[in-house]
């Protein structure tokens, strides 16, 4: 029996040592429809590459963790050139409601999960979420009326206290 | 592509070390690729896996951990738990599948 000299194996690096030291925060500050949604795609991404990931929800962004809005956040044409529709369709009566539904379709066919199952998706996967204080206080919100998941109602610097050293996102 | 061997099985994978030969794929390997990457295999990843191996045979694209959680039935926080920190890249190599795509 011949034998040859064994080839050093291929064995992809996942590199699980280095990717534990590495924190991602991302500030989610829109609450609209298109603007959630990056957000929310880029922290599963990197819970998905064993980053550790946090996020802030401030300003309208709090709607996407308030629960009587969560699921029912909107898209809108008005002030968005990248619609390709005239700015005057935008503003008629029904445009806002067939844009979500419209976005809402596209989105589910791609199998990308509406926004409440995004969240516990990214909270099965060990993300973490925080709210903001300033504008839990502004719209009279308790954590009573945010999703249960979310962390705590926190002040802008015990956020950037807790993301220490990591790589940040403003959307 | 190369050609490499894992514990005495040899195999066709791409640059990275993903399969590239669905047929050379079987049980015994999974376990073997598995151990590549610091597994031990339980009745909980091959149960994942199978249906990783179904779901591709039918769609012909590597499901996304979305898609593997919502078509085992196996809640997201397990397949972390049971392919710690990188788990859609890391149930696709070891089901011996070629990197998911997908975003989401």
């Amino acid at each position: 029996m011949s034998t040859t000299e064994p080839a050093a194996a291929v064995v992809p690096k996942f590199d699980d040592d280095e990717g534990s030291g590495r924190t991602l925060a991302i500030i989610c500050s829109k609450g609209n429809l298109d603007m959630a949604y990056p957000g929310l795609i880029l922290a599963n991404a990197a819970l998905g590459e064993g980053v550790q990931t946090h996020l802030f929800f401030t300003f309208w962004g709090l709607d996407i963790i308030t629960k009587a809005r969560m699921a029912d956040l909107k898209f809108t044409m008005l002030g968005n050139t990248a619609t390709h529709m005239p700015q005057g369709l935008g503003g008629l009566p029904g445009m806002t409601a067939m844009a979500t539904s419209k976005m809402k379709k596209s989105i589910a066919e791609l199998d990308v999960p509406e926004v409440p199952e995004f969240l516990d998706q990214i909270v099965g996967s060990g993300g973490h979420l925080w709210a903001c204080r300033l504008s839990a206080d502004m719209n009279h919100l308790t954590t009573a009326d945010l999703l249960e998941d979310v962390e705590g109602i926190i002040s802008a610097s015990d956020f950037i206290e807790k993301t220490e050293g990591a790589q940040l996102l403003f959307i | 592509m190369p050609v490499t061997t894992l514990d005495g099985h040899e195999v066709h994978v791409d640059e990275e070390g993903f399969l590239t030969d669905l047929s050379e794929w079987d049980d015994e390997l999974a376990g073997v690729l598995a151990a590549q990457i610091g597994l031990t295999l339980t009745d909980e990843h091959r149960a994942i896996l199978a249906f990783l191996r179904t779901d591709y045979a039918e769609r012909g694209e590597t499901a996304t951990l979305r898609r593997a959680s919502a078509g085992s039935g196996v809640p997201v926080k397990d397949l972390f738990r049971l392919f710690p920190q990188k788990p859609a890249k890391k149930m696709a190599y070891v089901a011996g599948l070629p990197k998911p795509v997908g975003c989401v």
